[in-house]
């Protein structure tokens, strides 16, 4: 009998929790998808903020928000996978391996806002800085960039790359590797056509799902890049010698607007809180509309290679 | 003592008494143990082993679980270092060279020395690109020479019949003992002269079983085949010359026959009669 109450007590608590995670995520979800669906409009996502930043539009941080995600990609992405490779396929158990491993694990928890300050402190005043003194004349790369940022970013969510591909990798079945070991296989072939082929799916959800963390932060760009307000977009011309045309390219070493930022300002910096409460409904909903589609494309591209994997 | 412990089958003709087939002492010597050690961090597997692997004939490895069976044929191709340090003392040889000593090309070694392992182990990639994997890393061969060595490889392995017309399907989908008989044929493609066999029935029907065997009665006209079991029956069937191994060393070795009827050793007696083991 008592043990009949036990099994319901447990079985409601745990219930019960379950649905209060639920319950939480549709609040947040519902209050931004209904205070934001009425701002959201196509001049919205396609103007530039106007009036003081209480009317008009999010383009720019859309734009900072992608152009910042994307360099970040293109520097965490390849430097975090080929980091878990090495970890992985040739450091084996050995100590050194032991050492990298627990500084990834404990790079991972620290918080956004110390990559923050680290990146002000390492990429702006040291690399900037030192490259600026190098090449002479004036300030260019010693000041908060979209480079920088991306950079930060980029360190921030590198563990979280690392710790997803080694996974991954460790997916792989030990009986694969000793078969191309066994025929003759290098390690590097044994990784580049047994293992990366099979762990391709793992690494690339992973990475997508920490890319898309790291889209959402605001504390590590905070002080490495972006602006208050920018309404034009971080773009030079860039000449084609001899034809007279230019063509428009991201530059890399202007500020820039973005989402997180955006909303945060709007919140707490804004000339009129209250005036501006829409605005941050709409930058929020779009904001986790963008993280709401990485997260889709991840699962998408897993159970693509889950079904290659059975017929190739 | 002499009493035939074990009655063996032999129906092949080219067994003892046929003139064709020279005694073994008269055959190379393929691979060669001499006072070999062999030990794990914090675990001895093999001390003193001293054995001699004739050429093109077929030696089986037999003795009860954790006696150091795989460790010795591993050390052949040297893939029980993988991950993990050994020591290795003594020698071990494969034609004339020391394969522990300095300067062994681990890669040519395995391509001369390939092994089937206990479970079947395909890549999860189609018949084709399974068998092709080997004479692709090693860079021989393309286009129609390369399509040659599959057919070639496949029909060496008795799979060809079951497969030339699904060749692009994956290799995942075959059965069991058709997967093994396809990492056969993945062996078979990089042209070895040593062939490792780690139990490779052990997780195989009885049917499967049958065929594998039948394709190593073939083998070992172009090949040295070492092979690991735990089923007695099998090392009588298939082998000519049976090693019995315990606690990591060797306690006899000889023609299959005389082991299976007429073993010199009380403990060799005891496991194959199942005493224990």
């Amino acid at each position: 009998m008592r043990r009949a109450v036990l099994e319901q007590v447990a079985l409601g608590v745990l219930r019960g929790t379950a649905w209060v995670i639920l319950g939480a995520t549709a609040f947040m979800l519902g209050s931004i998808a209904l205070g934001g669906a009425g701002v959201v409009t196509w001049e919205f996502l396609t103007a530039e903020p106007t009036e003081g930043m209480t009317h008009g539009g999010i383009f720019p941080a859309i734009f900072g928000t992608l152009c910042i995600t994307l360099l970040m990609i293109a520097m965490a992405l390849p430097l975090g996978v080929c980091a878990a490779i090495y970890m992985v396929e040739y450091a084996g158990r050995s100590g050194l391996s032991r050492v990298i491993r627990a500084s990834v694990n404990n790079l991972a928890g620290v918080p956004s806002i110390v990559f923050g300050l680290f990146g002000v402190g390492f990429f702006v005043l040291f690399v900037g800085r030192s490259i600026d003194r190098v090449r002479g004349g004036g300030l260019l790369f010693g000041q908060p960039a979209m480079l920088w940022a991306a950079a930060t970013l980029a360190a921030l969510v590198l563990p979280v790359i690392i710790v997803s591909t080694a996974e991954a990798l460790n997916a792989v079945p030990r009986s694969h590797r000793e078969a191309a070991f066994a025929l003759g296989a290098t390690r590097w072939q044994t990784v580049s056509r047994v293992v990366l082929p099979q762990a391709r799916a793992g690494i690339l959800t992973g990475s997508i799902l920490s890319v898309s963390r790291g889209a959402g932060e605001t504390a590590p760009i905070l002080f490495t890049g972006c602006a208050y307000f920018l309404p034009r977009l971080p773009v030079a011309y860039i000449a084609i010698p001899f034809t007279g045309l230019s063509i428009p390219m991201v530059n890399p070493l202007d500020q820039f607007m973005e989402l997180s930022y955006h909303i945060f300002i709007m919140a707490t910096q804004s000339t009129n809180a209250a005036v501006t409460r829409p605005i941050q409904y709409g930058t929020t909903l779009v904001l986790v509309g963008l993280t709401f589609l990485l997260n889709l494309s991840a699962i998408w591209l897993r159970a693509r290679y889950r079904r290659r994997l059975v017929t190739p | 003592m002499t009493r035939a412990v074990l009655a063996v089958p032999r129906p092949r003709a080219r067994e003892a008494g046929s003139g064709a087939d020279p005694r073994p002492q008269d055959r190379r010597t393929k691979v060669t143990f001499r006072d070999m050690g062999f030990s794990y961090p914090g675990r001895r597997a093999l001390s003193g082993v001293t054995l001699d692997v004739p050429e093109r004939r077929v030696t089986a490895i037999i003795g009860p679980s954790g006696c150091g069976k795989s460790t010795l044929i591993k050390s052949i191709n040297r893939i029980a270092e993988i991950g993990t340090e050994v020591k290795v003392e003594g020698e071990v040889r494969l034609d004339d060279e020391n394969l522990y000593g300095p300067g062994v090309d681990l890669v040519d070694l395995r391509r001369r020395v390939g092994m089937l392992f206990q479970k079947p182990n395909p890549f999860p990639k189609s018949i084709y690109e399974n068998v092709a994997f080997g004479p692709r890393i090693h860079g021989s061969g393309g286009g129609a020479e390369l399509e040659s060595i599959v057919e070639r490889s496949l029909r060496q392995a008795a799979l060809w019949d079951e497969v030339s017309d699904r060749l692009q399907t994956s290799a995942l989908e075959l059965s069991g003992g058709q997967q093994q008989r396809l990492c056969l044929a993945r062996v078979l493609a990089v042209d070895p002269e040593v062939i490792l066999m780690d139990e490779p029935c052990s997780a195989l029907d009885p049917i499967s079983t049958a065929r594998i065997e039948e394709l190593i009665e073939g083998l070992r006209e172009r090949y040295t085949v070492v092979i690991v079991t735990h089923n007695m029956q099998q090392a009588a069937r298939v082998s000519d010359r049976t090693a019995f191994l315990l606690n990591g060393s060797l306690v006899e070795v000889g023609e299959t026959e005389a082991i299976f009827t007429n073993p010199t050793d009380r403990r060799t007696e005891d496991y194959i009669t199942g005493r224990f083991g």
